[in-house]
């Protein structure tokens, strides 16, 4: 007999169950000690609640209606929903807030590996704590559990995601022009920024840097360098480098061309590397305008890790069979062993 | 280290190869067996996998490639459809330059068939092995298209009637005309691209930056790759 489930859906039985059991287990003491309660949401919300956020490329796919004709979505993130929870539940209290959660998310994607259309994603929502001091505790609570989870090879890249506008700002790219580059950006087609620069006009050391920087990223002699039209970003992420525990520090990778798919980031922006896997493993940022469109306009940043690619990744490392077949670290950087549990 | 800083790239059989291998010899790999044995697939010392071109954006994205070259063809016939979809997460990093070809919509020679179709029966019938590429044009020109996917030699689609216009990549416009067909939209032209995978960019930045800035001395920097890459 067959009877299907939907595309990108999938069955999880024991064995695996009780591996990726292990792994939240291990996520969830490490985000409690650092004083992030956990909640739960409903998975399905009122379209026009989520659409108050801009979610650009994540945005809600399934929709259905409720017996009174009201537009039902299936939660494409948590970010959104928590910053529902926090204008209407948390309303007068006193920030900072600390949330965790371990939820499923349903998304539009194109189904491979690590990439579902339900993913159980694992992460943490600091609310009412600015950069920098904010940002580096987030950065802080992600090494620590994946630490905990005994990853030992991944890196954090951690980029601005006001950097590149900014940019075009500063070399006075003219308006209509910027989305299309932001745009090749997004997509990295570096060979389309390159033309898209061609198009609108841009050439000499404007198109040169527009062009080369996005490309910078490596230790924290990336942020030493950056040209003074980048200063404003990069100096924020100096000071977000100057706050880190070395232990957290040394996974950093500094790339100027980060930039992530949903609309509601404002500055500093991650994403989770391991050599076991060909795509980001997590990844988050500060969004500091989100919650104002929710009522409560209050900085915050977050991360979120896909649980179902961290356990592809610390069972690659275990067996040795990563992605990369010759890979040579090319930064020679010996990340410290995964802290104890 | 190796000429491919200890990167893999995955390397597509086909038109594209020779030049590739012609490249590969330049940055000093010994392609001697890469050459000559066209059945082995996997040259792990010297950091290359073959395959065919529309594979290599898949295994770039998974990581199985740090790098691949592919057409723009292919790159584009793979991309995002819709809002909320994703294409291939891949980085575009350099345009190889070689490869040259153009996509066209072609048709019979003579009367304009497709048109009349079009006209008449409020449809005109396109075969293509670039469903995707074809559907967006059509979409994008306002005309109502039934796309017909066939898997090679798609001049033989309008000569025997399966459908009226052909959308299909072509160098010189030869085999089109030896089948009595003639271009009648020329829709973009494409190139060889260097692509990356993602994690790889990351975590091997100075191996790729290398790599690069090798090519780009190679090729002697055409406007658009300088402007891609930077100084």
């Amino acid at each position: 007999m067959i009877h299907p489930i939907p595309s990108g859906t999938r069955d999880v039985l024991p064995d695996e169950t009780r591996e990726v059991r292990a792994i939240t287990d291990t996520l969830r003491v490490v985000f409690e000690h650092h004083g992030y309660g956990e909640i739960y949401t409903p998975a399905l919300e009122y379209e026009t609640v989520l659409a108050r956020a801009d979610m650009a490329e994540a945005q809600p796919t399934y929709r259905v209606f409720d017996e009174t004709g009201a537009v039902l979505v299936l939660r494409s993130d948590m970010t959104v929903p928590i910053a529902r929870v926090v204008a209407t539940r948390y309303a007068s209290s006193e920030p900072p807030l600390r949330f965790c959660y371990f939820a499923h998310c349903y998304r539009g994607v194109r189904p491979q590996r690590g990439q579902p259309r339900e993913l159980l994603q694992a992460g943490i929502e600091l609310i009412g704590s600015p950069a920098p001091q904010g940002t580096a505790e987030a950065l802080t609570v992600l090494c620590h559990s994946l630490d905990a989870t005994g990853l030992k090879d991944y890196r954090v890249g951690v980029g601005d995601a006001s950097l590149f506008p900014a940019l075009m700002e500063s070399l006075g790219v003219p308006e209509e022009a910027r989305k299309g580059l932001l745009e090749a950006l997004v997509l990295r087609d570096f060979v389309g920024l390159g033309e898209a620069l061609e198009q609108a006009g841009i050439s000499g050391e404007a198109a040169e840097l527009l062009a080369e920087v996005p490309q910078r990223r490596g230790g924290p002699e990336v942020l030493a360098d950056a040209p003074d039209q980048a200063e404003a970003a990069v100096s924020g992420l100096r000071r977000l480098h100057g706050l880190l525990e070395p232990v957290v520090a040394s996974r950093l990778i500094f790339d100027l061309g980060l930039v992530r798919n949903i609309g509601y980031y404002t500055g500093a922006v991650f994403d989770v590397y391991d050599p076991a896997l060909g795509t980001p493993i997590g990844g988050g940022g500060r969004y500091d305008e989100l919650l104002g469109r929710f009522g409560r306009s209050l900085p915050a940043v977050g991360f979120a890790l896909g649980v179902d690619r961290l356990h592809i990744a610390l069972t690659g490392e275990e067996r040795g069979t990563g992605m990369m077949l010759a890979g040579d670290r090319s930064d020679g950087l010996e990340p410290e062993r995964a802290a104890s549990r | 280290m190796t000429p491919l800083n200890g990167l893999t790239i995955a390397v597509p059989r086909g038109s594209l190869f020779g030049d590739t291998v012609a490249l590969l010899t330049a940055l000093g790999i010994d392609t001697g067996e890469l050459q000559t044995n066209d059945r082995k697939l996997l040259f792990e010392d010297i950091g290359v996998i073959t395959m065919r071109p529309s594979d290599v954006p898949t295994y770039v994205e998974a990581g199985s490639a740090d790098l691949g070259v592919t057409g723009k063809d292919v790159l584009l016939e793979q991309t995002a459809q819709q809002p909320g979809e994703h294409g291939r997460q891949v980085y575009e990093l350099l345009d190889l330059g070689y490869g040259r070809c153009t996509m066209v919509l072609a048709g019979k020679a003579g009367e304009d068939t497709a048109m009349e179709s079009l006209r008449r029966l409020g449809v005109m019938r396109v075969a293509t092995k670039y469903p995707r590429v074809a559907a967006r044009h059509m979409e994008e020109t306002g005309r109502q298209a039934e796309i017909v996917e066939v898997k090679g030699s798609v001049e033989l689609a309008p000569l025997t009637g399966l459908a009226e216009a052909i959308v299909d990549l072509t160098a010189t416009g030869t085999t089109l005309r030896e089948n009595n067909l003639e271009i009648r939209e020329e829709l973009f032209t494409c190139t060889a691209r260097l692509i990356a995978n993602p994690v790889s960019h990351k975590l091997k930045a100075a191996a790729v930056d290398e790599l690069l800035s090798r090519l780009r001395t190679l090729q002697g920097a055409t406007p658009a790759t300088r402007l891609a890459g930077g100084s």
